[in-house]
């Protein structure tokens, strides 16, 4: 079981977490405007990246924010957390 | 054979002062303190232990630790009947029951035993060869397949012990109390860090507890107990022992199974003190010392009873102080078993002979052999043993140069055969915590390599691959040291004791001894009977991956998960397919360890602490009124109020025919509720919902649904302007929580500029729910302040006042189809609400109604219900509700999928009524409706609500059925049970077509 920094609490239990997938996925600005693969790639496709990788978190059963974190997806282990908005960090990726 | 005849007069670590007694297979023995069970039933001569999983053939004793493969019982009877007991495990106490597993009707006359001579017809993968075919008789062999396998009965009755969980924070672990965890921990503890050393064995040693060597100039057992006792000085060490490590997951956590009270009598184990406890730990550093296993040979018969691994052999010997036989052949294909020859012979066990696979072992083996006046045959292997139910004798021939057996054949007569073909390190943990393994060369196994672990963790000693005793200390010490360092401890220079010095390993790999029979059997497997043919006939038929050959054959699956099958098998198939072992691969160790109780994974959360429940402040009204509660999520609802007498279907049609004749009362407390405030309130609703807020005005109500981005409905409810810039938001039951997320994740993730707050206020407010023509006399009866005329108060607008003279925010909504009142009051005040409004409607007929009739209401009235009518896949069109989506607006969540193809595509299933031509009988929810005009027939359609109405006197249904917007009027036919249905496809709207009622 992991043990997450939480950006706003410290570091707390996994199953106080919700996992949110992917980070930094950008929903279309007008999505009326875009074609049905833009629209598709946005709802549906995620990478599957073997290594660090950028994705969401909240602290569900903590004080209910998201953020965001790197990690590897061979060791589990997070690298970075930062906070929504924020790119990730330099160097790491 | 009950006398205590193998019990040697003196030495081990028993206490022959006092008798234990304890009954196996009904018969009465006697053991001692610090017995097994297994040491026990070893020193009383019982040899024959049980029958195999799956040929039934007679076996014995092998190991002496958590290894054994054979020796797993049945403990306990009743309410304390425990399976999968491991006889090598578990400490004798006054009146211990056991019983041999899967043999009928005794383990000396078991009648599957007829199986084994059939044992050519059943090899690997027999039963799906066999009884798969054809497939739709499954389920008649199906029956007589399980009662045959299986390993023990499942109790019958409730476990009477309770289980509980433990949390906790270690600086360093370390899992093992041989003589590189014990020095590890002797390392480390002056340094004050917390630490924690477990040990599965109900004595701590490892070991050393059966080993005849010097540590310090004194014997290896009695510095284990010095070593002890100064730990036990030490506050910061905790020692655990009876306790398995069983589980190691990501962030160095740990889970470990502490067994309480298996080891007392049943007459001294106290209610409320828990029979195993599951510890849950966060450690800082872990340091694995988990020992290491011998490895068996695989040669002919070799699962008789009486054919013992050598580590085994010698835990008896000078452990229990038990000879494991009077004579005794020693088989082996490395150094180690030498030295326990001259162990059973100095102890009085005449060994025979002992056979070596290799041509020159080290002139040192030899030499210690012929001292002891021990014959060595070097160059030989035993190809058979001989006896069914006990060891008679062994066959010995010499091997050729390619292995393979001589002309010449020796019979040896012997009650023993101690055999060793080299150690396994115990790499489970290792591998569970994320670790990959090496291969050997030298010590033909596989041991952990360092530079794959990402986590916190030191493998040290045997099961690090290395296994003399003095690199096992100096290892441990070595470790402590580091691992202090790692965490920011103090740690004095490390060092460890001199011992004497161990016996080089140098196995030589015979990985198969030939048989003179074709038909032999050779296993690899005891605990589930996979022979070595059975992993060639997998090999054979293209079971080639590690991974494949294990779910074929069941090669170190079950209880003992291959602890001394694992490597054998893997080597053959290696062999078979002439490739190197480590291009083989192996499978990777999982959690747990050793089998855990679902007792202990239950721990406290059984009975009523199984499931949160939620209750609504109105919840011991609900019981006076006699409600029948029904689980709705976690919240407890009332599904009807059955009078004296009453069916569940009569309480239910007199509810429903209350509220269209009279008023009914229904508490809606349950529904989620949202507070938005700011700003961009607003903006968020018209983000949120399908349809357009613009023109919501401050004390009125609309409905919404909601889509996720996919275009699929959601949600769906009803949301009030109570104000500027401040909305009260209603969810369905289910997805409360679920939609407070949502919105969250789109403020926190996408929208984070966005002027606007939620609260979930849930279970702030109470509703109340008064719905039926007589519900406006009703609240002018209870008392309000809020004008409740037409022009005043219309349907779907919100007032604020007081009810009852209880303060109150009214919300005339409605989804019975009736005229109808929501009162939200702050909780504490529902249940002096619902007082009020019982009394005050005592002469309107006031009728409380439950789940069921609302249901049926809302069907009548064509009202979707989340998750009946829609199921993730249903669009607001599919439901003819074009009328909730806001087409003109420029974004909602969902919109720009609502024009994929897919989704706007024809012929999707639309929502319809369905009128049965037989009016009484109701269709199951479910049932398809099958399209009969094409020759392949399939699904057009399925019912997603159906009722007995009391409206309309007669049954009624909705279901989505393909194009069905523009099929009312059609017939369609169901097939139910293998009967043909037919029904007439209408509107999905059976009252009050025009909302006449509503807006009275």
């Amino acid at each position: 079981m992991l043990l997450i920094d939480c950006p706003f609490c410290g570091a707390r239990e996994e199953h106080e977490f919700h996992y949110g997938g992917q980070a930094h996925v950008i929903r279309p600005e007008d999505p009326e405007q875009v074609d049905n693969k833009t629209w598709a790639e946005y709802k549906y496709y995620r990478k599957n990246t073997m290594g660090l990788q950028a994705e969401r978190w909240q602290h569900s059963f903590g004080c209910g924010q998201w953020f965001n974190a790197l990690r590897c997806s061979q060791t589990h282990q997070f690298k970075a957390i930062y906070k929504m908005g924020e790119a990730p960090p330099e160097g790491l990726k | 054979m009950s006398n205590m005849n193998s019990r040697l007069n003196n030495g081990g670590l028993i206490d022959r002062s006092q008798q234990i007694s304890f009954t196996f297979n009904n018969k009465a023995y006697f053991g001692v303190p610090g017995d097994t069970l297994a040491s026990a039933l070893l020193a009383n001569g019982v040899d024959l232990i049980g029958r195999s999983f799956k040929l039934h053939r007679p076996r014995g004793i092998m190991a002496a630790g958590v290894e054994e493969c054979n020796a797993y019982l049945q403990v306990g009877s009743g309410d304390r009947h425990t399976t999968n007991v491991n006889a090598t495990q578990i400490e004798i106490y006054e009146g211990l029951t056991a019983k041999s597993v899967h043999c009928w009707p005794s383990v000396e006359h078991d009648i599957g035993a007829l199986v084994g001579a059939f044992s050519r017809l059943l090899p690997s993968g027999f039963y799906y060869k066999t009884f798969m075919w054809p497939a739709k008789f499954w389920h008649l062999y199906e029956h007589a397949i399980r009662s045959s396998a299986g390993l023990g009965k499942a109790p019958e009755t409730e476990d009477i012990d309770t289980y509980e969980y433990r949390y906790d924070h270690f600086d360093l672990v370390i899992v093992g109390s041989g003589p590189a965890g014990l020095m590890a921990a002797r390392q480390a503890a002056p340094s004050g860090a917390n630490i924690l050393l477990v040990e599965q064995d109900f004595r701590f040693g490892g070991s050393l507890l059966a080993d005849t060597a010097m540590i310090n100039n004194q014997p290896a057992a009695d510095w284990a107990k010095h070593t002890l006792d100064e730990l036990k000085g030490f506050k910061n060490v905790t020692l655990l022992p009876r306790t398995t490590l069983t589980g190691y997951y990501d962030g160095n956590f740990l889970t470990a199974l502490e067994r309480v009270t298996d080891h007392l009598p049943v007459n001294v184990r106290r209610s409320g003190i828990a029979r195993e406890r599951l510890w849950k730990i966060r450690a800082g550093k872990v340091i694995l010392a988990t020992g290491s296993i011998e490895r068996p040979l695989v040669f002919g018969n070799n699962d008789r009873p009486g054919v013992m691994l050598a580590s085994g052999a010698r835990t008896y010997l000078n452990r229990y102080g038990v000879q494991p036989g009077q004579k005794a052949v020693i088989f082996t294909n490395n150094d180690t078993a030498y030295e326990v020859a001259t162990e059973l012979q100095q102890k009085g066990v005449t060994v025979e002979a002992l056979i070596d696979i290799r041509q020159n072992p080290p002139q040192a083996m030899s030499k210690l052999a012929s001292s002891h006046n021990i014959k060595v045959l070097t160059g030989c292997a035993v190809h058979n043993v001989l006896g069914k139910k006990k060891v008679k004798g062994v066959e010995v021939a010499s091997l050729t140069a390619q292995n393979t057996l001589g002309s010449d054949n020796l019979r040896i007569n012997c009650d023993l055969v101690v055999q060793s073909s080299g150690w396994t390190p115990t790499v489970h943990l290792f591998s569970q915590a994320g670790g990959k393994l090496l291969f050997d060369e030298e010590q033909l196994c596989l041991r952990p390599d360092p530079t794959t672990i990402s986590q916190q963790l030191l493998s040290v000693g045997s099961c690090n691959g290395n296994f003399s005793l003095t690199d096992a200390l100096r290892e441990g010490a070595q470790a402590a040291h580091q691992a202090l360092l790692d965490c920011s401890f103090e740690s004095t220079e490390s060092s460890w004791p001199k011992a004497s010095e161990s016996l080089p390993c140098t196995p030589q790999a015979l990985w198969r001894v030939p048989g003179r029979k074709q038909n032999i059997k050779r296993f690899v497997d005891l605990h589930n009977d996979v022979s070595s043919s059975d992993i060639e006939l997998a090999n054979r038929e293209g079971y080639r991956s590690v991974e494949h050959l294990k779910r074929y054959t069941a090669t170190g699956m079950g209880p003992d998960q291959g602890r001394t099958s694992n490597i054998n098998a893997l080597a053959i198939l290696a062999e078979e397919q002439n490739r190197s072992i480590p291009s083989v691969g192996t499978t990777r160790f999982r959690p747990p360890y050793t089998p855990i109780s679902f007792g202990a994974v239950a721990g406290r959360r059984v009975g009523e602490l199984f499931q949160v429940r939620r209750k609504s402040s109105l919840y011991e009204a609900h019981e006076e009124a006699g409600a029948v509660f029904e689980p709705a999520g976690l919240w407890m609802r009332p599904d009807y109020y059955p009078a004296a007498g009453e069916t569940r279907e009569q309480a239910v049609l007199r509810e429903c025919r209350g509220v269209r004749e009279s008023v009914g009362i229904f508490d809606a407390s349950s529904l989620g509720k949202l507070d938005i405030q700011g700003p961009d309130a607003l903006k968020l609703l018209n983000m949120l919902y399908a349809n357009g807020w613009n023109t919501l005005k401050s004390g009125a109500c609309r409905y919404g649904v909601m889509l996720k981005e996919d275009g699929f409905i959601f949600d769906d409810g009803v949301t009030a302007c109570l104000g500027e810039n401040h909305y009260h938001m209603t969810t369905t039951t289910g997805n409360a929580e679920t939609v407070y997320s949502w919105i969250e994740e789109w403020l926190q993730c996408e929208w984070l500029d966005w002027d606007v707050y939620v609260t979930p206020v849930t279970t702030q407010w109470a509703a109340i729910s008064i719905a039926g023509p007589k519900a406006r006399d009703l609240l002018n009866k209870v008392g309000t302040d809020i004008d409740l005329s037409t022009e005043a108060f219309p349907h779907m607008q919100f007032r604020e006042g007081t009810v009852a003279d209880i303060p109150a925010r009214v919300f005339r909504i409605s989804f019975t189809g009736e005229h109808s009142y929501e009162i939200n009051v702050p909780s504490s005040y529902a249940p002096a609400l619902w007082q009020a409004l019982m009394k005050a409607g005592e002469n309107l007929g006031i009728t409380p109604f439950g789940l069921e009739a609302i249901h049926r209401l809302r069907a009548e009235k064509g009202y979707i219900a989340v998750g009946l009518e829609t199921d993730g896949t249903v669009t607001p069109y599919d439901l003819g509700m074009s009328w909730a989506v806001g087409k003109k607006k420029a974004d909602f969540l969902g919109k720009r999928s609502l024009s994929l193809p897919d989704l706007s595509r024809t012929g999707r299933r639309q929502l319809v009524g369905l009128l049965t031509d037989t009016p009484e009988y109701v269709i199951p929810e479910g049932a398809q409706i099958r399209l009969e005009s094409t020759t392949q027939p399939r699904s057009q359609g399925h019912v997603t609500s159906s009722y007995m109405s009391s409206t309309l006197n007669r049954s009624m249904a909705l279901a989505m059925l393909e194009n069905g917007l523009e099929r009312h009027g059609e017939k369609v036919t169901l097939h139910i049970d293998g009967k043909t249905v037919a029904a007439q496809v209408t509107k999905p709207l059976f009252y009050d077509e025009d909302g006449g009622l509503l807006n009275a």
